[in-house]
């Protein structure tokens, strides 16, 4: 009884420590994180709101994703995704279809992103400024590749004749194909991209607060972690949309 | 205070990124590997053989989904009240995307079976543009919208 006691005290005194830190990890056994007087997430407003925005925006790009699931099966026939992405620039007149080689670059550029993200948050966690800017720089460059080379893609494919309403594809089987495949592609695709611009821009901003010392001066790095946790949730609906629209 | 803040976490948490970086990278190409399996066989790979790639292929998506969530966005080191709010909301895509892609099927089909001549339609063959061409016409946009219809 007085041990139990002793480590609930000793609990609670954890408790608040993580609470007034980063509240990092360290989950603590008999902690009523219900009783009140600390977050019973274990973690700062900003980050618990972060996670329900990208939860809210996980069930946009799923509805999206699931009414382009839906269309797909209720067509006769889809245009073949290796057919119509078969294509990256600089690439010599007549020289052979080369499906995935474009996209793969794509989808590892943002992976590696991603990685230079998380390490930046990791520098934050341990106050090392000129670790958070570099890997910020990096992660910010990788962003802008990717939005380069998606801007090239659609320019491609409008030269060819796609756009919204416009679909110069045929079937994979060579019947005539509806546009509801270029259209959920540029929707969907445009809407990730749209949300890999947003992410540049706050990266952007997150380098200039660094730089700033705004977060030296508060004594911890947490508005990168929420600006990573953003990031990192436009990498993962680049997973889905990769593997849905190019290789399935 | 800086009890977490010494060099020996920094540098575990610096291995744990790049873990995860090779086995996402590894997953990748994977993926792809069999994306061009598919490719490459030309059609001449069964329909049933089809279908288990592309299904391997979404499982390996909600693989690499995991990782990036649990690791990348540290969710695995959070409490458990913090990752059942994150985690019971999105079970409801286990509906969702099953009742939905079921309905686009059975759409399918019952277009097919009572709307024959829509299926006729569909199984037109018809001639692609040429595409090489169309790159380098600037009017190649109003040709294919007159076409379309």
């Amino acid at each position: 009884m007085f041990l139990n006691k002793k480590v609930w005290s000793i609990a609670n005194i954890f408790a608040t420590e993580i609470h007034s830190q980063n509240m990092s990890t360290t989950a603590v056994h008999n902690t009523k994180w219900w009783s009140g007087g600390k977050s019973p997430f274990n973690l700062e407003y900003g980050k618990v709101m972060m996670w329900y925005f990208l939860m809210s925006d996980a069930f946009t790009f799923g509805a999206f994703l699931i009414a382009y699931g839906t269309s797909r099966f209720a067509t006769n026939g889809w245009p073949d995704p290796n057919h119509v992405f078969s294509s990256y620039p600089f690439k010599a007149e007549g020289s052979a279809a080369a499906p995935l080689v474009f996209v793969s670059f794509m989808t590892f550029v943002l992976i590696v992103s991603s990685v230079t993200m998380v390490l930046a948050v990791q520098a934050g966690h341990h106050q090392d400024k000129k670790g958070v800017v570099k890997n910020l720089i990096l992660t910010i460059i990788g962003g802008a590749i990717f939005l380069g080379c998606q801007a090239w893609e659609w320019t491609h494919l409008h030269a060819e004749g796609a756009w919204w309403g416009l679909n110069p594809f045929t079937n994979a089987d060579g019947t005539h194909a509806t546009t509801n495949f270029t259209n959920f592609f540029f929707t969907i695709t445009g809407f990730h991209g749209f949300h890999v611009l947003s992410g540049v821009i706050i990266n952007i901003v997150m380098l200039i607060m660094t730089l700033n010392n705004t977060f030296e001066k508060k004594g911890h790095y947490l508005m990168i972690e929420k600006a990573g946790l953003y990031w990192h949730f436009v990498d993962l609906v680049w997973v889905f949309v990769f593997t849905l629209f190019y290789l399935v | 205070m800086s009890h977490s803040y010494n060099a020996e976490t920094y540098a575990a948490a610096k291995k744990e990124i790049w873990k995860i970086t090779w086995i996402l990278s590894a997953l990748t190409i994977i993926e792809l590997a069999m994306g061009f399996w598919m490719y490459f066989s030309h059609g001449a790979m069964s329909s049933s053989m089809v279908m288990f790639l592309k299904g391997t292929i979404l499982i390996l998506m909600m693989v690499k989904a995991f990782y990036i969530v649990s690791y990348f966005m540290h969710l695995k080191h959070e409490i458990k009240n913090m990752i059942m709010t994150i985690v019971v909301p999105l079970l409801l895509f286990v509906w969702f995307i099953t009742s939905f892609l079921y309905e686009g099927n059975s759409y399918k089909n019952l277009k097919n079976r009572y709307d024959k001549h829509l299926q006729e339609q569909t199984t037109i063959k018809v001639e692609e543009k040429n595409h090489s061409e169309a790159e380098h016409k600037k009017t190649a946009e109003p040709a294919t919208e007159s076409s379309h219809h």
